[in-house]
């Protein structure tokens, strides 16, 4: 990963399946402070299109990079406003 | 035209003061359209209340809520039974009248079918990690979601208000869920 930016926190839902991945995402973005990254883990593989489209969406929030690694999809969102 | 404007030539001109009055009331129109929340909103009405029907209007509310969107939920009829929290858990699938099931009809209509099926499809919630009714109606609630339970329906099925998860409304009314429906940005019927 070209890490151009820190990783603030780590959510692992590794396992949870639609809609948990964004609904987890967005309250632990909520713990986060401005300018701060959210490092995303999920294996459920609508989770690239769903983070994507959710961070899209959403006030306050930017997703920086997607990665489909090894052994789970990796989702950067930083914290805006 | 009143007589108190004397001044006002005798035509339909508004005077000075009626102008300032009515800028005056512009502008306070304006403050409260501006300042109002700009959130958008969904309104979902759940009418079903078979465990594959329960599925969507919670998915739904919860992901709308993690976009930031004021959700309101009016639960009537069977949807009642997603807010139920003891039938809630033991919501079934019907084995009758879905061609996707693995059984045919005549099969599917004998006694016990649907808590073969039901079964069937709970294993595979569990196996998949999909999340129970409850789960999601619990995340939904810390989220935000307005879950209404219909009055009428409550009324009909012999329920209590105390049947319901904590934190759903109850009390309301066709004309509660259209002023929502009317104020919203989305408008669903499950």
């Amino acid at each position: 990963m070209s890490a151009e930016f820190d990783i603030t926190e780590t959510l692992d839902v590794k396992g949870a399946s639609c809609p948990m991945p964004v609904v987890k995402t967005k309250s632990a973005i909520d713990d986060l402070a401005d300018g701060e990254v959210l490092e995303v883990l999920a294996t459920d593989s609508g989770s690239m299109s769903d983070i994507d489209g959710w961070a899209s969406g959403t006030e306050g929030v930017e997703l920086v990079e997607q990665e489909e690694g090894d052994d789970a999809y990796k989702h950067y969102v930083r914290k805006t406003e | 035209m009143s007589t108190d404007t004397p001044a006002a030539p005798d035509d339909d001109a508004p005077s000075r003061a009626e102008l300032a009055a009515r800028v005056d009331e512009l502008e306070d129109a304006l403050a409260e359209a501006t300042s109002e929340d700009d959130a958008k909103k969904m309104s979902i009405i759940a009418t079903k209340g078979t465990l594959d029907m329960a599925y969507p209007p919670l998915i739904l509310a919860s992901t709308a809520a993690a976009f930031g969107y004021d959700v309101t939920v009016f639960h009537t009829f069977w949807g009642l039974e997603i807010l139920h929290e003891e039938r809630s858990k033991n919501l079934k699938l019907s084995s009758v009248g879905n061609p996707n099931m693995p059984v045919p009809n005549a099969v599917a209509a004998l006694p016990g079918m649907d808590r073969v099926t039901t079964k069937m499809m709970e294993k595979k919630i569990a196996d998949n990690d999909t999340a129970s009714i409850e789960e999601l109606l619990e995340t939904s609630l810390e989220m935000g979601v307005e879950f209404q339970a219909c009055q009428m329906t409550i009324d009909l099925m012999d329920y209590d208000e105390d049947d319901f998860y904590d934190g759903v409304t109850t009390g309301v009314g066709a004309a509660t869920a259209l002023r929502d429906m009317a104020d919203a940005d989305i408008q669903l019927l499950v």
